[in-house]
């Protein structure tokens, strides 16, 4: 019997995909810990890594880091295929579909928070779509649309600045090396 | 590294102001559309306890109702709605003027007419009041 032996050699893209997915995975751990008025207000901490690496590596890195933060989190808390996972990987499907527009979005003038800004948004939006098809058929899910929307609108704005002043340190960090 | 607050201001570019105003717009806009339960969008007009119609609130038009004693007339606005006249004694249903929250309620017993403003949400109901 031969002895097939399979390697897999990690490139560059995988290594800075497990590398990021991870910070972003115990930011979403670190995250379930806080204590939240509302189901599904939370701040999204993960989402300043997903734009990191959005705006340095593109958009399929980004993906990656972000599937991979929905699944292994909700793996790691329990909530596999619970309805809180659906919630989040639509939530996160969205918000990369208008990444991938905010992205070609001209630099000059789009900055880290429009993306950031973009992609709240669409996180709530295809949350509430879900919700309003799935969990709670009644369009009584909307008239929570308001504070979703203000949330987005606050942490969409605190993620995009945190990522903006982390990229301008990891540039730094990148010229002096 | 600590960033002053001019620091933090310089990671916003300016089209993220844009988008950051336009966003603020869309929570205003949710905010209003699906949490105003206190402005009324319909009028229900009663006659003789029986439905006679209900008219949105949003072109000005006017309704005459026939009751025992003669003609109601019901003027509707936008966002508003009243008795403008009606052939009772006491003309306590024309007398309270223009409608304009939901729950809001006017009477003309003598005639049996009955104004009233609804929303998705009555605010309150001004019999109960």
């Amino acid at each position: 019997m031969t002895r097939s032996v399979i390697e897999l050699t990690p490139d560059a893209s995988d290594i800075r995909v497990a590398r990021f997915a991870t910070a972003a995975i115990v930011l979403s751990l670190a995250e379930a810990a806080i204590p939240l008025p509302l189901p599904g207000v939370k701040p999204g901490l993960g989402n300043i890594v997903v734009l990191i690496v959005l705006w340095r590596w593109g958009w399929r890195d980004a993906a990656w880091v972000a599937l991979l933060r929905v699944f292994a989190a909700s793996l790691l808390l329990g909530q596999f295929m619970a309805p809180g996972f659906f919630l989040g990987l639509g939530g996160a499907l969205a918000s990369l579909c208008v990444l991938g527009g905010a992205m070609h979005l001209p630099r000059r003038w789009f900055g880290p928070v429009t993306a950031s800004l973009l992609a709240a948004f669409a996180h709530i939006g295809a949350q509430l779509v879900v919700a309003r098809l799935w969990l709670v058929p009644h369009d009584g899910v909307f008239a929570l649309a308001p504070i979703f929307a203000l949330a987005a609108l606050v942490f969409g704005l605190i993620n995009g600045l945190v990522a903006a002043r982390m990229l301008l340190e990891i540039e730094a960090a990148a010229t002096a090396a | 590294m600590r960033l002053a607050a001019r620091d933090w201001l310089a990671l916003i570019r300016p089209g993220d102001y844009l988008v950051l105003v336009l966003a603020a717009v869309l929570v205003g806009m949710l905010g209003q559309h699906f949490w105003r339960g206190g402005a009324a969008d319909r009028a229900e007009i009663r006659a003789a306890g029986k439905l006679f119609a209900t008219v949105p609130l949003s072109a000005p038009q006017l309704i005459v109702v026939p009751g025992p004693l003669g003609l109601t007339r019901i003027e509707i606005d936008v966002g508003r709605a009243r008795v403008a006249s009606d052939p009772g004694p006491r003309q306590y249903c024309v007398r309270q003027g223009w409608l304009k929250s939901a729950g809001a309620v006017a009477i003309c017993a003598p005639n049996q007419v009955t104004l009233s403003l609804l929303a998705r949400q009555p605010a309150y109901d001004s019999l109960g009041y």
